[in-house]
């Protein structure tokens, strides 16, 4: 199916009816979840609040998985200077900032309630706002650099520099934390989830992956128009 | 191999050419250290309990300041182009170059840190730990700086792009950096956060200049 879609023509005319698909799975997904959701009972901690996990934790895995495809459309786009792949690169980073901002803005709106706080630093938490961190930085960069193709691998490079760093960010976060405080308001290990929660929370991942494929297929398409609209438009003039 | 230490020698004869090499970054230094007990007040003990960190993530910052002119100039008078089209790979000129901005601007602040540390009320027992951290730190804030210096070539807003690119990077040496300078200051073992700031150190000058090298090609070609 991948190499099919490398010609531009298949991959337009796979993305026209398949974007729109994923959106609809996208919402069938999200509608399901969110029912089950509200017939949850409320948790016996956390009350009423437990209601957003189910917009934060798939936010926080998709702020990781769009890194993820950055990644690997920037190395394609490296390696086979393939343009489909630069445009997926550009594509998805300013999807994947935005689950990052969504996971940090949620989660802060949780821990208020539950923690008391804000916000902590905790590993987890600030390795999240440090990819936050790489999205802007990546996405700086490719506006920054005028020549539009050098600007799209000047910031595979970075997205590729950033994809080495991720893990060691982590786990250096996680060894610093472990230095600095014993104890943390958040107790990992709690009970294990029962599948009143656990349904709808795998409902609302994959619909966030629905509608994350969607949306980025439809940036796609807007890149793929846009440089059309260029190529007609230097035509023209030329 | 003559011509990689041509490249070293000419980085660091430019490093002092125009621009006074590191005074710029040891003066930012200064004067950084100097605003602290302004804005935290001036007691010994709050200063105390900070300066060490507070002295190891100014560092981090000061060897932000001369990134910009590790390519940049190249970039503009056209000797990129040459070194390019010259017998060294391209490699070996971005690591000659991140090993002279070592020299040049993390050598002379790692030295001038214990200072700093000791002048905002840090026992000076800890210079030892402070000097090493910021030699060895220093080679992860030049390369990686480096990368981003590349990187940022043919844009119009060198200097506060680069330090957006680099910062989060600069993640783990800060971590660890740190970590070792406290984990000294209170007599926990410094050892491993010390081994760890050397290993994404020597992993730094191993994969940047790579980095740094795709970068610049990217940028003239």
């Amino acid at each position: 199916m991948f190499q099919a879609l490398v010609n531009p023509d298949r991959f337009m005319a796979f993305s026209r009816w398949a974007a729109p698909l994923l959106g609809v799975i996208a919402l069938v997904l999200a509608a399901a979840g969110l029912v089950l959701d509200f017939q949850a009972p409320p948790d016996y901690q956390q009350g009423y609040t437990v209601h957003i996990m189910f917009i934060h934790v798939p936010a926080a895995f998709m702020s990781e998985f769009v890194y993820a495809c950055l990644g690997v459309a920037s190395f394609l786009s490296l390696v086979f200077r393939h343009a489909l792949a630069t445009a997926a690169a550009r594509a998805a980073a300013p999807l994947g900032a935005g689950f990052t901002l969504l996971a940090l803005i949620t989660g802060s709106l949780w821990g208020r309630p539950t923690w008391g706080t804000w916000w902590v630093w905790d590993p987890r938490l600030t390795s999240v706002l440090v990819l936050f961190l790489f999205y802007i930085g990546y996405m700086a960069l490719e506006a920054a650099v005028e020549d539009e193709a050098k600007a799209a691998r000047a910031a595979a490079i970075l997205a590729l520099v950033g994809l080495i760093n991720l893990p060691i960010v982590h786990y250096s976060v996680v060894w610093w934390n472990s230095l600095h405080q014993g104890s943390s308001l958040l107790r990992a290990g709690g009970p294990a989830m029962p599948a009143v929660y656990l349904a709808p929370l795998l409902l609302m991942v994959f619909a966030y992956m629905a509608g994350f494929g969607a949306l980025w297929l439809v940036r796609i398409r807007g890149e793929v128009w846009r440089r059309r609209a260029a190529v007609l438009a230097m035509r023209a003039v030329a | 191999m003559s011509g990689l230490a041509l490249i070293f020698r000419r980085e660091l004869a430019l490093s002092w050419a125009g621009g006074g090499g590191p005074f710029l970054a040891l003066g930012f230094y200064i004067a950084m250290a100097s605003l602290l007990p302004l804005a935290l007040g001036a007691d010994p003990a709050r200063m105390a309990s900070v300066a060490p960190g507070f002295a190891w993530l100014v560092l981090a910052l000061a060897s932000l300041l001369s990134l910009e002119r590790m390519f940049e100039r190249d970039f503009e008078d056209g000797a990129l182009d040459l070194i390019a089209l010259g017998p060294a790979p391209l490699e070996m000129t971005a690591l000659a170059k991140g090993l002279a901005q070592w020299i040049a601007i993390a050598a002379p602040l790692a030295l001038l840190a214990p200072l700093i540390v000791t002048a905002l009320g840090a026992p000076m027992r800890l210079a030892p730990i402070v000097v090493i951290c910021g030699l060895v730190g220093g080679l992860s804030f030049c390369f990686l700086g480096g990368v981003g210096a590349a990187l940022s070539l043919g844009s119009r807003r060198g200097g506060v792009l680069i330090a957006l690119i680099v910062l989060p990077l600069f993640t783990p040496p800060v971590i660890f950096g740190a970590g070792a300078i406290e984990a000294f200051g209170v007599g926990l073992d410094w050892r491993t956060p010390l081994l760890l700031l050397s290993a994404y150190s020597l992993a730094a000058v191993a994969l940047c200049p790579f980095a740094m090298a795709a970068a610049a090609r990217n940028a003239i070609s």
